[in-house]
């Protein structure tokens, strides 16, 4: 039943290998000589009492992960809990008081400003709460400017910038100015313009959270197209859980600058790391998320040699008609071997939890 | 891109406008000299009262008209015009007030200013009453008589003693130490211009309220209202020496004009009109009188007198 | 988000009880200090007042006349003076020169400019279409053809002139300077305080010794404009480099900009709007300031201006008023016209206004003149480039055709008489006004002896009769309750520079007038802004009126305050009034509308009275506007009652001006411009620091 909350666990697509992105016991403490505190016993303290006695104030705690490619890696927290800043550590927008990035097998925090501003060229690109376009420049010139700045000859920048306007759907809209443009399609330029770059990895910075919902519901499904389409590395930060759920590979959480839990999205709801995410997690569609992996009971002598079988990802919610339909027990398979049983029983106990709690 | 634009057309404009400035002059014709010499820039300094406006335009017009010169009227106090002809922007003074310390300093001293002769007026400077005041109080022309009186001349701004109203603060004065030297119980007041004392006299006249006020002649103002002087103790050679210890009244002065060392050695014949003009008391009042009383512009209030005048001018241009 | 949990005070919650409490003892205290005052002067009236007579000189201002004497005999032959001063003087005044011959004086031996006032004419309709659009041409066409009208023809081209050049120096030198400061800290927090001198010094102390280095005449007049204008320029550029947001400017870094790149893609052109209204303030500052320049020779209406205050002529600064303020609103609507072109901005907001003498930074834009405000509020599509290239060159030849017309035919070439009704409005004007005087005369009177004799003379009695032991320690006691120990610190500083100066009871009695004038601003204002701040109605009516007086050079106001009072104290307050209403007024009505709607509805509905919610709600709430506002007013009148000397306000501007005119008198009024600017600068700090300390309500 544990799930390892520790060592990352490849989702996609089979790659192996070097991770796309490690971070290793990064910090980020905020106010004077912030660098003399680690390594201290004043590390230990909780952000609280640091900053009463310091005055300093902590923001990233001794964060480690893994991010493979391919991945769409969320880092989920409430509002101060770092995440923020953690991502712009990433990328050295905001300068991490100790620890190492290594991007695609580069050390970032080594990196002098030439190779750190090659790096953002190339490397990465992001994708940020409040659009950050440029005013005073049409959608497509916004778009380029990534290109633009590194040196990119105008028609090649044109052409690319034509294709990332296509495929983000703002065709139309080529000469139009972010400000008259509606919060979404600013936020599909800021996509594009990240995307332009064909960078090896997108991080988001709470994208959506200053959209509608229906609008950022769209904008969700928006990512998960191109992710499928472009097959980006990406670390997702948001505040929203569902959000995280629906388009996390991994969801790591933060509280107060540490790293909470890191898992799949069923890792996090079934076996929450402490009582802090199980709280979070107490409202979420558990059938949603779930897989038979977490309802299954141990077989019975007997009971595991016949019968409709499902595999044990399968999520609760698709499961459901199949269980139900069946006159007995389901058998629960990992590949070919049979590693549990469920019934009604397990499923009715998911589904109507949730209709108590809602 | 667009504005790279817009500064090359406004650039190609200014080329143009030039272009077509340089070769289309034909239309007008260039300003006649009457005298062979080239007379040029002639930079006059115009102090601010309206007798020196008088000579100034009447000067400066001749120039015009007569010698071709490019005349500007520079609207500066005394001292300022003093140190502007010794720098250079500035080629003459028509009306010098006396200005003993900065004649030492820029006519013997630095040598860069010229003494060009008397103007021919009659200059004073003294403490005036209205006629009103001067009928009804007799005994008031003589300064021992002040003190009696001087409770009546208080006002808002004179701190509970007499006011005496004075000019502009570029003035020649010394009413302040002889207030004190005289011991006289009054507060010099300061109006700032000529315009105020002629105001304030015809204002103290018109509602019989008293005023005592620094005013000098000649002005155009004595053919409006005859101002009657009160009498301070005479003056005697260098009873005005001390500036903090005078008790004497102002000096006469012989109106004197000058010129910078510069303009005096430039060959302009400017230079004879300048030493050359002389007129009278009542010649400078009528043109002031123009230019106050009727309001015209100075330009105007010159040319007028001119015309009326063809031998007084004739004669400053031999 | 974090970052933003840093800019957060600390300590957040220990802070306002202290505060509070500290605010409470306010009043006693500051009771206390005027009851210990009061008694003191009672006894000890009329000893060491440090009167210095007028005549009087301390060794400071013999120093200053040695020092002065020293710089002319070197003026001559010295590298400095001679090589770089000089070469600087004789540049301004050759160039100033040039440009006059070809559009303001008889080039000689032409009997008139290079190009006439056809040519003039046209050639500025086309660059104010070239810059700003249509009606901004037709703008331009109409007031250029108003200086021809007025009589004003030449003077007017040659204030324009005048400023146009300051402010394109201005443009060359604060341009880089204001982006160097948004970008270096170093380099804004060396600057800063220059800047701030620079406008707390009210215009009328630097010009003295500005003709004396620059000698009297254009190059003067550039100078001290330029140092006027450029401040605001400066300010309002770094401001907008500044203020292009930070999620921007980190998008901008994530895609790997480099300073460079950054600068010129991203901030400038982001602040470009904010930049171009950097140089509308800045032309008005220097508009504002080429009128004062006539002191020192200016070429231009100032002259014209300070001809009119001499005769006492009100016609004439009527007229020649007129031309200053039409030119005002033709620059600022321009250059407002030309920001609104600089298109797909950001929305900017500014935090500087350019007010003569003074200056604060966090002043909004919306207290300026906004004579182009109601055309600005729509987004007016524009015509298409090519409609543009098009109209512009066809009027270039037209241009051209006018230029050289006006070089052919006499009557285009000089403003022909027969449409130049200047001298028969400027005698309408004063025949009415002679009627109004005559007419208003007892009323004028007894109003200016009430605010003399109530509240004017007890005050210069209580401030220029105590001794200066009593009186020095009383205002820095004031000082520290109001403004705490850093408003100790300056004015500490202030009164040392004072008392050094040698004229410590002049400057008592210019702050007499200053307090007073402010204390009579702050009532016209609280009234007007309550009502501007409470109906829309009465500040569609006001507005425009205060707009216009913010627009009228300072000394123009002096001729008809003169007409109606005399040469007295009261004049220079009366003049101080009208400057210094308008800013404050705004200040005020912007405060009260800027009470949340929310708790007005809340009073309302508890059913209070008009006048309770005024009292209760509506100005306590305003609290930090009414003190901003107080501090405006003190600046403005301050530069105005200096310049209130030359209409017989006496004491340090009286005392400035002299020095300018009379030889001997130069250290003092050197002394005494030194002087004032200490007053502002004490005065200023001791209300910024107070509006800091008590403005949170």
């Amino acid at each position: 039943m544990t799930a390892d909350t520790t060592t990352p666990t490849p989702v996609a697509s089979g790659t192996t290998g070097e991770p796309a992105l490690k971070v290793d016991s990064l910090w980020k403490i905020f106010g004077n000589r912030s660098d003399k505190i680690i390594g201290t016993s004043d590390a230990d303290l909780s952000r609280k009492d640091l900053q009463e006695k310091t005055g300093c104030v902590l923001a990233v705690k001794d964060v480690s992960f893994e991010v493979a490619p391919g991945e769409v890696f969320v880092v989920m927290g409430l509002s101060g809990s770092g995440k923020s800043t953690l991502v712009r550590c990433l990328t050295r927008l905001i300068e991490p008081t100790s620890g190492s990035v290594v991007l695609n097998g580069e050390e970032v925090t080594s990196a002098n400003e030439g190779q750190l501003r090659e790096l953002r060229r190339k490397q990465v690109a992001m994708v940020f709460q409040h659009f950050g376009l440029l005013p005073h420049r049409q959608v497509i010139e916004n778009i380029a400017f990534g290109l633009e700045v590194r040196g990119d000859d105008r028609t090649s920048r044109r052409r690319r910038a034509q294709e990332m306007v296509d495929l983000v759907g703002l065709s139309g809209y080529e000469r139009s100015y972010p400000d008259q443009l509606s919060g979404g399609m600013q936020q599909r330029v800021g996509l594009a313009r990240a995307l332009a770059a064909d960078p090896a990895i997108l991080m988001f910075d709470e994208p959506f959270s200053a959209l509608d919902p229906l609008i950022r519901r769209d904008m969700q499904n928006e990512v998960i197209r191109l992710h499928k389409e472009v097959g980006k590395t990406m670390v997702f930060i948001t505040h929203d859980l569902a959000e995280a759920l629906k388009l996390g590979d991994r969801i790591l959480i933060m509280r107060d600058g540490e790293v909470v839990q890191v898992g799949r999205p069923d890792e996090v709801v079934g076996a929450p790391a402490d009582d802090y995410v199980k709280d979070f997690v107490s409202d979420v569609p558990k059938s949603h998320v779930l897989t038979l992996k977490w309802v299954m009971r141990p077989a019975r002598p007997g009971e595991s040699d016949s019968g409709p079988a499902l595999q044990c990802d399968t999520i609760v919610r698709d499961a459901a008609r199949d269980v139900l339909a069946a006159n007995g027990p389901v058998r629960v398979l990992d590949g070919d071997k049979v590693v549990g049983m469920v019934d009604d029983q397990d499923i009715l106990r998911v589904v109507v939890a949730e209709e108590g709690t809602s | 891109m667009r504005r790279r634009n817009r500064v090359a057309l406004v650039g190609v404009a200014a080329a143009l406008a030039l272009a077509l400035a340089a070769c289309g002059s034909g239309g007008i014709k260039d300003t006649t000299t009457a005298s062979g010499k080239k007379c040029g820039d002639l930079n006059i300094a115009v102090n601010p009262w309206t007798g020196y406006e008088s000579d100034a335009y009447v000067v400066g017009d001749i120039a015009t008209t007569k010698l071709g010169c490019n005349v500007s009227y520079q609207n500066v106090k005394e001292e300022v015009g003093w140190q502007g002809m010794s720098s250079g922007t500035i080629d003459t003074i028509l009306e010098n007030w006396g200005h003993p310390d900065l004649v030492k300093k820029y006519v013997d001293q630095q040598k860069t200013v010229v003494d060009a002769g008397q103007t021919g007026n009659q200059g004073i400077i003294g403490w005036y009453v209205p006629p009103w005041m001067a009928a009804k109080y007799p005994d008031i022309t003589d300064w021992k008589n002040l003190n009696k009186y001087a409770s009546m001349f208080k006002t808002s701004e004179s701190g509970g003693k007499g006011q005496l109203l004075d000019g502009d603060p570029s003035y020649v004065t010394n009413d302040e130490a002889l207030v004190k030297n005289l011991h006289l119980n009054y507060q010099v007041v300061v109006g700032g211009s000529e315009a105020a004392l002629i105001q304030s006299f015809r204002s103290a006249e018109k509602n019989k309220t008293p005023l005592l006020a620094y005013f000098y002649e000649p002005d155009w103002f004595f053919s409006e209202m005859k101002l009657v002087k009160v009498n301070l103790p005479k003056y005697t050679d260098g009873c005005d020496a001390d500036a903090a210890k005078v008790a004497c009244d102002y000096p006469p002065y012989n109106l004197n004009k000058l010129i910078s060392k510069k303009f005096a050695d430039s060959g302009s014949p400017a230079v004879d009109l300048i030493k050359n003009f002389h007129w009278t008391n009542d010649d400078q009042n009528l043109v002031s009188t123009y230019i106050a009383q009727d309001k015209m512009k100075p330009a105007d209030a010159a040319q007028k007198w001119i015309d009326a005048n063809p031998d007084k001018v004739a004669a400053w241009l031999k | 988000m974090t970052v933003q949990v840093l800019a957060r005070p600390v300590n957040k919650e220990a802070e306002p009880p202290t505060e509070r409490a500290k605010n409470r003892h306010t009043m006693p205290l500051l009771g206390a200090v005027i009851v210990v005052w009061v008694v003191g002067w009672l006894i000890f009236r009329n000893h060491d007042t440090l009167v210095l007579s007028f005549q009087q000189q301390t060794d400071f201002h013999k120093w200053i006349n040695d020092l002065r004497d020293n710089i002319q005999a070197s003026a001559q032959h010295n590298w400095f003076f001679h090589g770089v001063i000089g070469k600087i003087t004789t540049f301004f005044n050759w160039l100033v020169e040039q440009i006059q011959h070809l559009f303001s004086l008889p080039a000689f031996p032409r009997p008139v400019p290079q190009v006439g006032w056809l040519g003039v004419l046209v050639l500025l309709g086309w660059v104010g279409y070239a810059v700003a659009g249509a009606r901004s041409a037709i703008l331009v066409l109409v007031t250029v053809f108003l200086f021809g009208i007025l009589g004003a023809w030449q003077d007017s081209v040659d204030t324009l002139i005048i400023t146009l050049i300051a402010v394109a120096i201005c443009v060359i030198i604060g341009l880089p300077l204001g982006i160097a400061m948004a970008r270096n800290k170093l380099v804004s927090t060396l600057v800063t305080p220059v800047l701030d001198t620079m406008q707390t010094m009210p215009a009328f102390a630097y010009l003295a010794p500005l003709a004396l280095i620059f000698g009297i005449g254009a190059s003067s007049a550039v100078v001290c404009t330029l140092i006027y204008a450029l401040p605001p320029l400066v300010r309002i550029t770094e401001h907008g480099i500044r203020s292009v947001p930070a999620t921007t400017l980190e998008a901008a870094g994530s895609l790997g900009v480099t300073k460079r790149q950054l600068l010129r893609q991203v901030q400038i052109p982001m602040a470009k709007r904010t930049i171009v209204v950097g140089i509308n303030q800045c032309t008005m500052a220097a508009l504002s300031m080429a009128t004062i320049a006539a002191f020192v020779s200016s070429p231009g209406l100032g002259q014209d201006v300070e001809q009119a205050l001499q005769n006492l002529d009100v016609g004439g600064s009527a007229v020649y008023g007129f031309a200053i303020v039409i030119i005002a609103i033709m620059l600022d609507r321009t250059t407002t016209a030309a920001s609104e072109r600089s298109e797909k901005q950001s929305a900017a907001r500014v935090a500087s206004v350019g007010g003569p003498g003074v200056m604060l930074v966090t002043v909004v834009l919306e207290h300026l003149p906004r004579w182009a405000s109601e055309e600005t509020k729509g987004r007016r599509p524009l015509p298409s480039k090519a409609f543009r290239r098009g109209i512009l060159g066809i009027g270039l030849v037209v241009v051209a055709i006018s230029i050289w017309l006006s070089r052919q035919y006499l009557s285009l070439a000089s403003f022909p008489k027969s449409l130049d009704f200047g001298t028969d409005i400027s005698n309408k004007v004063s025949d009415f006004s002679d009627w109004f005087v005559n007419l208003a005369e007892p009323v004028t009177n007894a109003f200016k002896n009430v605010v003399t004799y109530g509240l004017l003379n007890p005050l210069q009695s209580l401030l220029g009769e105590s001794p200066f032991w009593l009186i020095a320690p009383v205002i820095l006691a004031l000082a520290l309750i109001l403004g705490g120990w850093r408003a100790l610190a300056v004015s500490v500083v202030c009164e040392a520079i004072i008392f050094g100066t040698g004229l410590w009871h002049d400057t008592m009695v210019t702050l007499t007038m200053t307090l007073v004038a402010t204390v009579l601003v702050m009532l016209v204002a609280v009234v007007l802004g309550v009502s501007m701040g409470r109906s829309r109605r009465a500040d569609t009516i006001i507005r425009p009126v205060l707009d216009t007086f913010q627009t009228i050079p300072p000394f123009v106001y002096l001729v008809p305050a003169l007409a109606l009072f005399g040469p007295t104290r009261f004049t220079a307050i009366v003049a101080a009034i009208a400057y210094g209403v308008p800013i404050a007024t705004k200040l005020v009505a912007d405060g009260i509308r800027g009470v949340a709607p929310t708790t007005v509805e809340a009073a309302r509905a508890s059913g209070i009275t008009r006048w309770q919610m005024i009292r209760k709600v509506q100005l306590p709430m305003a609290r930090e506007a009414l003190l901003l506002s107080t501090n405006q007013g003190i600046l403005y009148v301050l530069s105005m009652v200096v310049i209130g000397g030359l209409v017989g306000g006496g004491s340090l501007g009286y005392i400035v001006v002299s020095g300018f005119s009379q030889d001997q008198l130069f250290g003092k009024g050197l002394a005494a411009g030194i002087a004032i600017t200490a007053l502002g600068v004490m005065l200023d700090r001791i209300a910024r620091y107070t509006a800091a300390r008590h403005g949170r309500a």
